[in-house]
């Protein structure tokens, strides 16, 4: 197959399921999904067309929060972007983890930098943080400032 | 049935240049499970970065490791070229690829030198370094350090590589060759590394596909993934070059795979460095602004694909940066390489990924005593030392003969 025809079968295949779909350049492709087809076209991207899972990155938007899965097409010199917008309010999402084992640390980092929960996730736990970190603080939200917030709780 | 023991490795531990804490769960002297846990590094890169301008954002990326101190720099910049359709002058590409490969070779001597150190074999450990040297020494000489060079920038590098300096760039890489054959030989004939390292730590090609491992972990095993011929940037698709690709996925196809593509580093700064001759023209486009929008840049880092995101709302700064380095992948790996293996192999075959944890953990910023305790300092480098003795006597050779005569 040629660069071309997998990105319309990848096109075609999430046609159902797409909000957007934006064509930066012959190298990266960008298509936001809804979050509960989020396992779905994983499942797709990564067991039917074999792409690579490259990361997930996390991001705290004024308007929710997004996460976008970068997926690589180490054939066809391109990257899929499938990404999807959560809820301010009550961030949540079905873990791609049992689809695809490389996504379970960064959906934990995600998750205790973040604080977006993933359903079905096998073995949440911190990642990075250390253990005494106090429950419901997330670093990486816009609303926490660096220095000061974090206070050691006393023995 | 031998009663299960759990061996903490770490988070401070001889065997490990970076702190990391690994939990071997053992039967007897069988492997049968592994935890780990990471955290002890973690410095709050990413946040800082939304705090910086994009030029000072490189800078801060440089510093995420100290061994692979320009990879990163280079996805930086990439991902920030791919967010603002920046033009990157021909010039710049072949000096990213220079630095890049130089980078690879002492990036891999490294390496080499701590697995004959966790193996029990000094000399190479000891003759390895010598002629990482060597290629620090032109590090210096072309950026002024022998690390963090601060070479690139968004739509270019920071500074030139003058052509009066080619002669003791190509100088030095014909001096690295007869060294590196030499380990070559030493390696790959061996008798006791072979008893050591075949075998040993077996990964999948599956596995690698499902784990999403990088760089030679996966090249080791038959992947044949490099983002510098998969994902052409820099100069890779203007030189001839080949991807190193071993198919037994053990420790000794690792080992394998990083010696022999030194050579193609090498290969590589030949064919840069005669380019750069006639190449002439600015080596950077000087960006004024990066304009709003998602932009994605990925390097082949000695240990595998670097990756950067970084979002623009048309500010001097990034609204987000995501970094992800080769070890986040590749550590993950280890759970299944050592299941079932003795515990005087485990030190080896978790060195073999060349985790790197410094890159692995960007952003935890606080250290916190948590008053655990390591039982096992020196004993498990003791353990595998004893192993490579007791081979040596029972094959008869006296391991890796390195006489350089110098």
């Amino acid at each position: 197959m040629t660069r071309e025809e997998v990105l319309a079968k990848i096109e075609q295949s999430l046609s159902d399921k797409t909000v957007e779909i934006f064509k930066k350049s012959d190298r990266r492709t960008y298509i936001e999904v809804k979050p509960e087809d989020i396992p779905e076209a994983s499942r797709f991207i990564f067991r039917d067309i074999g792409a690579r899972f490259q990361i997930a990155s996390g991001i705290d938007t004024p308007t929710g929060f997004e996460i976008l899965y970068h997926w690589a097409l180490d054939a066809y010199n391109h990257i899929v972007t499938i990404k999807t917008k959560l809820d301010k309010e009550k961030p949540e999402i079905d873990s791609i983890a049992p689809v695809c084992v490389a996504a379970e640390w960064i959906e934990r980092e995600m998750w205790e930098l973040l604080g977006i929960t993933f359903r079905n996730h096998p073995d949440m736990r911190r990642l990075l943080l250390i253990d005494d970190w106090p429950e419901g603080v997330y670093p990486l939200r816009r609303d926490y400032s660096t220095g000061g917030e974090y206070k050691k709780e006393k023995e | 049935m031998a009663k299960k023991t759990i061996i903490p490795i770490g988070p401070y531990h001889p065997l490990q240049e970076e702190p990391e804490f690994f939990k071997l769960h053992v039967e007897g002297e069988k492997v049968v499970g592994l935890d780990i846990e990471l955290g002890y590094n973690h410095r709050g890169i990413e946040k800082l970065s939304e705090s910086k301008t994009f030029e000072q954002t490189v800078f801060l990326v440089e510093r995420i490791c100290g061994i692979c101190s320009t990879s990163h720099p280079i996805a930086c910049v990439q991902a920030i070229e791919d967010a603002g359709d920046i033009e990157v002058p021909e010039r710049a590409l072949y000096i990213r690829s220079v630095i890049g490969e130089l980078e690879r070779i002492h990036s891999h001597l490294l390496w080499l030198g701590l697995a004959g150190h966790f193996l029990g074999f000094n000399t190479v450990w000891m003759w390895v370094w010598r002629y990482r040297e060597d290629v620090l020494d032109i590090m210096e000489l072309i950026t002024g350090n022998r690390n963090h060079y601060a070479m690139m920038k968004p739509g270019g590098v920071h500074r030139d590589i003058k052509n009066e300096d080619i002669p003791t760039i190509k100088k030095m890489c014909d001096g690295l060759k007869k060294p590196l054959a030499l380990f070559r030989d030493a390696v790959i004939d061996d008798p006791v590394i072979h008893a050591r390292l075949k075998g040993v730590g077996v990964l999948s090609r599956q596995q690698i596909i499902d784990y999403g491992a990088l760089g030679p972990t996966a090249r080791a095993s038959g992947v044949a993934i490099d983002v510098r011929r998969d994902h052409p940037h820099a100069a890779y698709d203007r030189i001839d070059w080949d991807v190193i690709i071993t198919q037994n996925g053990d420790v000794f196809d690792k080992t394998v795979v990083r010696i022999l593509e030194m050579f193609e580093s090498v290969k590589i700064i030949y064919q840069c460095i005669e380019k750069l001759k006639t190449v002439t023209g600015p080596y950077n486009s000087n960006p004024k602004e990066i304009k709003p929008g998602d932009g994605i840049g990925h390097y082949e880092a000695p240990r595998g694909e670097v990756i950067h995101y970084i979002r623009s709302d048309g500010t001097n700064r990034p609204a987000r940066h995501k970094v992800r380095a080769p070890s986040f992948m590749n550590i993950v790996t280890d759970r299944e390489a050592v299941l079932g293996e003795s515990v005087a192999d485990a030190s080896i075959i978790l060195a073999a990924v060349d985790p790197c944890y410094c890159c692995t953990e960007r952003m935890a910023a606080v250290d916190s005593r948590t008053g655990r305790q390591v039982l096992t300092s020196a004993e498990l480098l003791r353990l595998s030392r004893e192993k490579t003795e007791k081979l040596k006597k029972e094959i008869g050779a006296p391991g890796p003969q390195l006489d350089l005569g110098a």
